[in-house]
């Protein structure tokens, strides 16, 4: 059995660690894997239990009789819903996807010159952005507000999607990945007549694909979990989030239902997630382009 | 007596020639980075718009009073002096959030390398797998309640049950109203949490680590782990290295949502009050905007200077 596992730490490299070194960072590994663990195995416990065991005092972590009750009754509140779910769900699917596609598209596009050329300018906007990280997003709120009013945006999907594809994060990830592209790959590019768009697209983008990937499973979530915040009021235009929030604001006795809630919206990150994580892994076993 | 001005008047025109020259060849070098202007711009002008004015307004707003139903009234550094000479709370705040960001900050930056590094090295399944594991606390939604569960004041809380079993104490103790232990828990849970941003980011960019450097290193005489870590793996990575770090500040000083569900809003006593629990009171409860934008203002600055130093000292590594 340790044999097996230990045959994980399989080192592609020069240098190679000595058993005793494996094991102590494997037990390291499991100790704080398991603690880290603990939302996800509560969450999937606490959707298969009976109201009964959800109320059980003192509380129980893992469940005793697994039930698919609050599903089951989730169906049957949504179908009564006034707004079909599927509306709901289509609405956060609009805003996550545009909004995570746009965002990686615009960001890297911008972050590409910011992170390989010097040009008027250049980096005082980089510092701009790096430090607008650093705002507290609570105080501007309302002059963000007034902003939306002013383009007339307020109640529109657009005041969620477009300020959602200039988040600052996604273009500091970016050109800092970009920056490590050696410029001899750019500059081959340009020999043989290429444009700058051309480069951007189908030189610097593959070769920054973990990067993407990486603010894709950032920001998908963030969109995702998107209750409508301020701006969007009708009924009619509000995202899944705030739809399932509402349910479990029956009070107690939607618990089991709120549970069932929990786990449904976890599900479509956390396979995205997974996804994600694989062609990562995939694209740095093919590529061998650096210098 | 009549030199000085037949002086000024042959250095003039020379000065303008130069002024010239260079105000041509500014006008060059934007033409010739027209194409770099253009891909920025769709992402430049959402930015500002969305970003750049609200925070410029906010700013502008740290030296007004308002209340969200009078006009503005222009009351100069006065937010500024208050914060300063006559809140006492914002005190236990500034001190509340310095000791996090001290603790916090650093660890979790460590351990965010720490981990990743040796997920790398994982076979690819696992290593998928064990992302998903150590990410997972930022993707679940109910965080919190598993927290509440173990530090539950009564002596059916998990880690009050244990100790007692254990025979450490013999009645319950109240973890989450208690003013000797509040903060030191949310700093736990915190730190459990913070294994995010920065964490995909420097396993990504362990990922873009051009393995020929390694082989390369080996010929060279790098002997162990250690040395391969400092002289080969770090200072390829030092623009996620610096990434992570502006993350690890934003969050490190801007703890909040963590001490209210934990500690309550407000904290006992303010033992967990933290700058921008301060900034929410004045934002969203008092709504005494401008207050609450000088000190947004203030933490704004604090991580500036903050972001500063450890950008230097990252500058050191590999040498």
């Amino acid at each position: 059995m340790a044999a097996k596992m230990i045959r994980y730490f399989r080192l592609p490299r020069t240098l190679n660690r000595s058993l005793p070194v494996s094991i102590l960072l494997f037990a390291l590994l499991a100790l704080f894997g398991a603690f880290m663990a603990l939302p996800l195995i509560y969450a999937v416990n606490n959707a298969f239990k009976p109201l009964d065991e959800l109320f059980i005092f003192p509380p129980r972590f893992f469940v005793n009789n697994p039930t698919m009750d609050n599903f089951l009754d989730l169906m049957v509140l949504m179908g009564n819903s006034w707004v079909p779910l599927s509306r709901y769900f289509a609405n956060t699917l609009l805003i996550t996807i545009i909004g995570t596609a746009g965002h990686i598209l615009l960001a890297s596009a911008a972050a590409y010159p910011l992170a390989k050329y010097r040009f008027p300018g250049s980096r005082a906007l980089f510092s701009i952005v790096v430090l607008a990280l650093m705002f507290s997003p609570h105080v501007t709120a309302i002059p963000n507000y007034m902003v939306m009013s002013w383009l007339g945006w307020i109640n529109t999907h657009a005041s969620i999607i477009v300020p959602s594809l200039a988040f600052p994060l996604g273009l500091f990830l970016m050109k800092q990945f970009m920056e490590q592209i050696p410029d001899a790959l750019l500059e081959a590019a340009k020999i043989d007549g290429a444009s700058e768009y051309r480069i951007y697209w189908s030189i610097v983008m593959p070769n920054v694909k973990p990067a993407w990937l990486t603010l894709m499973i950032l920001q998908f979530p963030a969109l995702w979990g998107s209750d409508g915040g301020s701006f969007i009021y009708s009924e009619h235009l509000k995202t899944l989030h705030f739809a399932l929030g509402q349910i479990t604001e029956g009070g107690i006795a939607r618990a089991g239902v709120g549970a069932a809630v929990s786990l449904l919206l976890m599900i479509v990150p956390i396979t995205l997630f997974i996804i994600s994580q694989s062609s990562v892994m995939q694209t740095m076993a093919t590529s061998g382009m650096k210098d | 007596m009549q030199g000085e001005p037949v002086i000024q008047t042959v250095k003039s025109p020379k000065a303008n020639v130069q002024k010239n020259s260079r105000w041509v060849s500014f006008i060059k070098e934007l033409k010739r980075s027209k194409h770099y202007y253009l891909l920025m711009s769709p992402y430049m002008i959402i930015f500002f718009l969305f970003t750049v004015i609200p925070v410029v307004f906010s700013f502008a707003l740290s030296f007004f009073y308002f209340n969200m139903l009078e006009f503005p009234r222009f009351v100069g550094w006065q937010n500024y002096s208050r914060l300063f000479l006559n809140d006492d709370i914002f005190m236990i705040a500034l001190k509340n959030t310095l000791m996090f960001a001290v603790i916090t900050g650093p660890v979790s930056y460590i351990a965010c390398f720490v981990f990743a590094w040796i997920i790398n090295e994982l076979s690819p399944k696992v290593r998928a797998f064990m992302t998903l594991v150590f990410y997972a606390p930022s993707i679940s939604g109910n965080v919190y309640f598993i927290w509440l569960i173990i530090f539950s004041g009564d002596s059916y809380g998990y880690l009050n049950g244990f100790l007692m079993k254990a025979g450490f104490i013999l009645e319950p103790i109240q973890w989450l109203l208690n003013e000797n232990y509040i903060l030191w828990i949310v700093i736990i849970v915190q730190l459990w949490l913070s294994l995010g941003t920065s964490f995909l980011a420097f396993i990504a960019g362990l990922q873009t680590i051009d393995k020929s450097l390694i082989e390369a290193g080996a010929m060279d005489g790098i002997k162990n782990r250690w040395q391969e870590l400092w002289y080969i793996t770090l200072p390829s990575m030092r623009p996620q290295l610096m990434f992570g770090a502006v993350m690890q500040i934003t969050t490190a000083f801007a703890v909040a949502d963590i001490s209210i569900a934990l500690a309550g809003f407000p904290s006992v006593n303010y033992a967990a009050h933290t700058i921008v629990t301060h900034l929410m009171d004045f934002g969203t409860i008092r709504f005494e905007l401008g207050y609450a934008s000088a000190i947004a203002t203030f933490l704004f600055l604090l991580m500036v200077g903050t972001n500063k130093l450890t950008q230097k000292m990252l500058r050191r590594i590999g040498e």
